[in-house]
């Protein structure tokens, strides 16, 4: 059974900026349909993969042995109940027979019994002792509705069957007068022979205890049957999502660890549908698929185990027909899954221009493109139509092909099985088990066709998450020395004074494209540096190597003369605080997320946090005040009151060194005037780094690092560097000066 | 959902004919039992090889109809159900074409976005499983019910007690585990939810340390995740057995109650296996029932969904009468205009009056909802004013048509919007017949010509959707080109210049006066530096107009003005 998704989480997957992968109607949760419906991805290295994923599974392996038991164990069940109910036909038609064939009969030995008689009587005809015996011997048979058990009756019908040859003169079965007719002339001696033995067997009666017994045993099977795979299903769900719960803590543990530059590469999209979508798919595939490929696997060798066991020439016509099923299921699989892919492609296209179409709705009214997006629309989703249309009609004449191949084999089975029967070979409940075999055959040939499908696009899906488990992970030097003291560059943050010098740096996001070349820089301790030129200049670069977010190519920066690179990550970044521009919050309280700038800090504390930061107002303003949940997209504060908190949280984790960004875009001026006054107090007897936009901060500021497409073109202070002239002498005057002057007068 | 069906009007006749053939094909599936069941009554039973010869044969013609039947059913119904959804598709999207901003910001980008691809999309693959299988199993039931009836009246009774349970064990399944559905989707949303913060936030957890607690943050997640999935499956690892258990139950209890009417003498031994299949199909065909009333609620919802969109219409709409053509061009005027967005409490902007013409340039600046850019989406009627006037060279804007307006206007958004394809297809977006020169000409304006010569194909340059691959000035700057590139009478720049940094904001401006001697001008703007020297500053606080004049008039007479100056200049530098 297969679900679609639930609209809102496509709206927001949809509303993401650029998914890489376009996947269309998404299946789930959980469980999944695939198979047939979907387009096969193929993994790169399958083998290698795969054997990955199985380690995966290692832990789980006393619960899959169980899950492969039980799964066997409940097929096999399946498998034998055909066959039992079989023997149940087979008493029935046993029975069936020997009833019919006792009741002709009794009519045809009285009517004999009375013409013997008369013949007696009569004496007409010349007898010779001989015969007379014999009528004397056929008259001493005992009554069959007299007779008891089934010997007798058996013994008694195979006289009355030779009758014919012993008795000549008896007319049974041959008088015109319409006695009763002696089934024996319309039967092979080996349907005489199986009929009495029948006779025997059943002495002329429906076995209904042994009937019976069988019924109990089917009965006991299926239950059994039924019972053993809801085990297996419950066995298997504990250990798919268990596999799925360890790989996505796995992938979000590595994600910790990768250098910054990985995410910078990647649109949030990609790496979010990795964890995600691949996932996922994972996770139904071990749900579901593995216990069908079990259950597929086992029915294919049984089935065909069983039809043995009835019978070898009738196997041979169904064996003979597998390869026109495979053919059918492979022609039609391949021929739809190009018109899947074809749709596929459609509908990214499609859902792409949507996106644009909408998103950008304003501009396409205010420039009157409608009618060029519509065209645009009509087009490809023609294309889809036609894709989608074929690939529908392709897939659905898989089961009509599949079903007629089936019929087929089932007429010549039947045709081979009916010369079967009157040869005695076999019996109906034999026919009829195997005729449930052979049509229960084609069952799990689609199914294998499906999951190896299905286990293809799992593989391709597992080693996009494995490339993201190799990622080269950033070094960090171990917080303890190999003796378990602390390592000596581990100084106790208190002693933090803020001294920051870069020493000969180089550095270079892309190998060929050198951005910083041979800097030295020495900031004391409690000064300002701010870092100004036009955007997109790189201002972040800095602050990107100052905490180790990116490393360096050459030289060394040191904080109180110790070398960043040979510090621990977090104990480097305890010393920093950091306000970016992009204010990032997250789904919690305000308080919690204040909070996030020291573990353990009191609610007095952050209260304080939140009064230097002039943040303390509008919090109490809001309904639930300091834990006022912020909502997905932190919508319910504004943009600025956002930037506030981010500087409450900040100044909370009291670092020796700043890091800002002025930037203060869509804030209201009486905002941005209270985000101005508490970035100053965080500033307050602090080493800050500024990407600096006011010009209060650029004069203030002990060195000014001037920057342009990426590297930083001038350093000095503002005196020093407008006397220079050079580029940060023009910026101001393009930029400042302007303004002061007719401010001014 | 019915509703919607207007739209497979086209395909009445072949939606006739997928019906007519899936009955064709119901009824050789069902004879097909019937058949069989000759085939051991009275050809394996008898050994009458010839009879089972030519039933056989019989057989594979019923069989061969109804695979032919089948086939073609399948090739229909794949056209009409697609068909169909590509008719929808179609509908929706022209549909949302046509609608103003207010219908927009009512739906939403994201989800008109869902409703004209996976809503539609699931409401045509119900549409083919009801094509293929809702037809067919009502046939199926009723016609295996007769057929059964017809072979044997009283075993008929097994159904009456197996098939309410049959449906009584799905549907407590299903009532169980859809709920837990829901859940796992809202589970799952947080777990990407928090997943993606990690991703965006990635800096702020670094600088301050905080990975163990995110890491704890998404564990959580992905527990409560990861235990409900187990528990749903739980619950789903029921439906197949207990199906199973209840089908070869009934079977059981055909081949019991069967034998003991063969022993009576009331049944024929081939009428047993024919029952039991038709018992099959029928319990089959009550699964597949029952799996539509899984799948239709949720392509409802989504029918419901798309029928909003289409049942919304545009309030903004052309006149009948639409005005041709005005004696001067250029001529902004706000009459006492007043506007409320639907469902807010206080108005946008309230009793707004001004008068902008070519040759000047009218700056509005406020702070953060204090209704700039409101002024600016009543020009080319985004929004219609609830009372007042906006009038264009001296027309209502109520009465031009809409294509009319917008021709005369260049729009530049707050947040620029590039569509995927060539720079220079961006660029002509506004005029599809702009010479090279005029291209070049507004980027050069737009400070934009520099960085577009450093792209390896220049002009051809591929704009990636969303423009992800440009930077926000970059992306900034091609917009206000693109404006440029039309022409128009009037330019509205809805704070276009604020990712350009003061130089490329100063050059852009310095550019642009003289390209726009001849138009009115009108800028929305957060920096003092922006609209120092326009013509007119109008300083708009809370939806009202707190000023108008210029630079120099405002900073002596408007308090507004003057703090909103303080804010970004420092006393000194005003001093």
């Amino acid at each position: 059974m297969s679900q679609n998704r639930d609209s809102s989480a496509q709206m927001r997957d949809s509303s993401r900026k650029s998914m890489p992968r376009e996947d269309g109607p998404r299946m789930g949760p959980g469980p999944r349909g695939h198979g047939i419906g979907t387009p096969v991805e193929k993994a790169k290295d399958f083998k290698g993969t795969l054997r990955r994923l199985i380690q995966f599974l290692k832990p789980h392996q006393a619960k899959l042995i169980l899950v492969l038991i039980l799964a066997m164990a409940s097929t096999l069940f399946t498998i034998a109940a055909p066959k039992v109910a079989g023997q149940a036909m087979n008493k029935l038609r046993d029975g069936f027979v020997a009833k019919n064939v006792v009741q002709q009969m009794i009519p045809v030995q009285e009517a004999a019994a009375k013409e013997i008689k008369a013949m007696q009587s009569s004496e007409a005809l010349p007898m010779d002792a001989e015969t007379k015996t014999k009528l004397e011997n056929f008259l001493d048979l005992p009554l069959l509705t007299e007779a008891e058990d089934g010997e007798t009756k058996a013994m008694i019908l195979t006289q009355m069957f030779g009758i014919a040859e012993t008795l000549p003169q008896v007319s049974t079965g041959s008088d015109p007068a319409g006695s009763p007719v002696n089934p024996a002339d319309t039967m092979t001696p080996e349907q005489l022979d199986d009929t009495l033995r029948a006779v025997r067997e059943t002495n002329g009666r429906i076995d209904f205890s042994a009937i019976g017994t069988i019924a109990i045993l089917l009965l006991a099977m299926y239950v059994l049957s039924a019972g053993f795979s809801l085990a297996t299903g419950l066995v298997m769900s504990g250990v798919a999502q268990k596999t799925v719960y360890d790989l996505r803590k796995m992938v979000d543990e590595k994600l910790e660890r990768l250098p910054l530059s990985y995410f910078d590469k990647r649109t949030h999209g990609e790496i979010l549908s990795r964890m995600t979508n691949d996932v996922d798919t994972i996770s139904g595939t071990l749900q579901q698929s593995l216990t069908q490929l079990i259950t597929a696997v086992v029915q294919l060798v049984g089935f065909i185990v069983m039809m043995l066991t009835i019978s070898l020439p009738l196997t041979l016509i169904v064996l003979v027909s597998l390869p026109l099923y495979i053919f059918a299921t492979l022609f039609v699989t391949k021929r739809s899954q190009k018109y899947f892919k074809a749709q596929q492609k459609s509908m990214g296209q499609l859902s792409g221009h949507v996106e644009e179409m909408y998103s950008g709705h304003r501009i396409v009214r205010a420039f009157g493109q409608e009618e060029e997006s519509v065209q645009k629309f009509k087009e490809v989703n023609d294309a889809l139509y036609e894709a989608g249309w074929k690939a529908q009609f392709v897939s659905g004449t898989l089961f009509p092909v599949m079903g007629f191949i089936s019929n087929l084999a089932y007429v010549v089975i039947a045709v081979i099985g009916g010369l079967f029967m009157t040869r005695s070979i076999l019996n109906l409940g034999d026919i009829t088990a195997f005729i449930q075999y052979s049509r229960s055959f084609t069952h799990p040939i689609v199914q294998t066709a499906n999951i190896a499908n299905v286990v293809q696009s799992t593989i391709a899906c597992a080693e996009r998450v494995f490339e993201v488990l190799d990622e080269q992970e950033e070094v960090n030097p171990v917080l303890f020395a190999a003796d378990g003291h602390r390592a000596p560059t581990l100084a106790p943050v208190q002693q933090t004074c803020g001294a920051v010098e870069l020493e000969d740096i180089s550095f270079r996001y892309v190998d060929h494209e050198p951005l910083i070349e041979h800097m030295s820089l020495k900031v004391d301790q409690g000064h300002t540096v701010a870092i100004v030129g036009p955007t997109g200049a790189g201002k972040t670069t800095l602050v990107n190597l100052l905490m180790r977010f990116y490393e360096l190519k050459g030289g060394r920066i040191t904080i109180d003369g110790l070398d960043i690179a040979k510090m621990p990550r977090e104990a480097l970044r305890s010393r920093f605080g950091m306000v970016l521009q992009d204010t990032w919050l997250f789904n919690g309280t305000i308080k919690e997320n204040i909070a996030y700038g020291r573990q353990g800090a009191t609610d007095e504390e952050i209260v304080e946090a939140a009064k230097a930061a002039h943040a303390d107002h509008f919090i109490r303003t809001l309904p639930e005040g300091y834990d006022t949940v912020l909502n997905e997209e932190a919508s319910n504060i504004s943009q600025g009151q956002k930037q506030l908190l981010t500087i409450a949280r900040a100044i909370l984790s009291d670092p020796a060194i700043m890091i800002l960004d002025e930037a203060t875009s869509n804030v209201d001026t009486r905002t941005e005037h209270l985000i101005q006054k508490a970035m100053n107090r965080l500033m307050e007897n602090r080493t800050s780094f500024v990407i600096a936009h006011r010009l209060s901060t650029i004069r203030e500021a002990e060195v000014i690092l001037v920057m342009n497409k990426g590297t930083i073109v001038e350093v000095g202070s503002h005196d020093e560097l407008l006397r220079r002239g050079g580029f940060y002498a023009d910026l101001y005057q393009s930029q400042f000066a302007g303004a002061m002057v007719e401010a001014s007068a | 959902m019915i509703k919607l069906f207007r739209f497979a009007k086209p395909y009445k006749f072949l939606i006739t004919g997928v019906i007519l053939l899936v009955f064709l094909q119901t009824m050789a599936d069902l004879y097909l039992p019937t058949l069989m069941s000759d085939i051991i009554d009275k050809g394996v039973m008898q050994g009458d090889t010839g009879m089972i010869m030519s039933t056989g044969a019989k057989m594979l013609l019923v069989a061969g109809i109804g695979g032919i039947g089948a086939i073609l059913s399948s090739f229909w119904s794949a056209k009409v159900a697609v068909g169909f959804g590509k008719i929808l598709r179609n509908q929706v999207f022209t549909h949302v074409s046509t609608f103003s901003e207010k219908e927009i910001d009512r739906f939403g980008t994201a989800t008109l976005i869902t409703r004209s691809t996976n809503d539609i999309t699931q409401i045509q693959s119900v549409f083919i499983m009801m094509l293929r299988m809702m037809i067919s199993a009502p046939f199926m039931a009723v016609g295996g019910m007769m057929l059964a009836y017809s072979k044997d009246r009283t075993l008929t009774l097994v159904f009456v007690v197996a098939m309410p349970i049959l449906a009584l064990v799905i549907g407590f399944i299903a009532s169980k585990g859809m709920p837990r559905f829901k859940i796992i989707q809202v589970k799952l949303d947080r777990v990407n939810l928090v997943l993606r913060e990690k991703l965006t936030g990635i800096r702020v957890i670094r600088a301050f340390n905080q990975s163990l607690y995110e890491r704890q943050r998404f564990d959580e997640a992905n527990r409560d995740v990861t235990d409900n999935y187990i528990k749903i499956n739980r619950i789903m690892a029921f439906m197949m057995p207990s199906m199973m258990l209840v089908m070869n139950l009934t079977s059981l209890a055909i081949l019991w109650f069967g034998i003991i009417r063969i022993d009576s003498g009331n049944m024929a031994m081939g009428s047993l296996v024919a029952f039991t299949q038709y018992s099959m199909q029928i319990m089959f065909s009550m699964v597949m029932l029952s799996m539509m009333f899984i799948m239709v609620p949720r392509a409802q919802a989504a029918a419901v969904r798309v029928l909003e969109v289409l049942d919304a219409h545009p309030e903004i709409k052309d006149p009948e009468n639409p005005v041709q053509s005005s004696l001067t061009r250029g001529n902004v005027e706000f009459r006492n205009v007043t506007f409320h967005y639907t469902g807010a409490e206080a108005p946008a902007i309230s009793n707004v009056s001004f008068a902008a013409g070519p040759g000047e340039v009218t700056a509005i600046i406020g702070s953060t909802g204090a209704g700039k850019s409101t002024v600016l989406n009543l020009i080319p009627r985004f929004y219609d004013a609830v009372s007042g006037q906006v009038l264009i060279n001296g027309v209502d804007v109520r009465e031009w048509s809409l294509e009319t307006l917008r021709h005369k206007i260049g729009y530049v958004p707050q947040k620029p919007v590039l569509f995927s394809g060539s720079i220079s297809d961006n660029l002509r977006y506004g005029r599809t017949d702009a010479r090279e020169e005029d291209i070049t000409k507004a980027s050069e304006i737009a400070q934009a010509d520099s960085f577009i010569k450093d792209f390896e194909n220049g002009y051809a340059h591929s704009v990636s959707q969303g423009g992800t691959n440009l930077s926000g000035g970059q992306k900034q700057r091609l917009s206000i080109a693109r404006a440029l590139v039309r022409n128009p009478e009037i330019y509205l720049f809805d704070d276009s210049f604020s990712a350009l940094d003061f130089k490329t904001d100063a050059n852009l401006r310095e550019a642009l006066k003289a390209v726009t001697k001849e138009a009115t001008v009108i800028i929305v703007a957060q920096r003092v530096g922006t609209v120092m020297d326009a013509d007119r500053i109008i300083v708009m606080d809370e939806g009202r107009v707190a000023g108008i004049g210029t630079h120099k008039a405002l900073l002596d007479s408007c308090p507004v003005y003057r703090e909103i100056v303080l804010s970004q200049l420092s006393e000194e530098e005003i001093a």
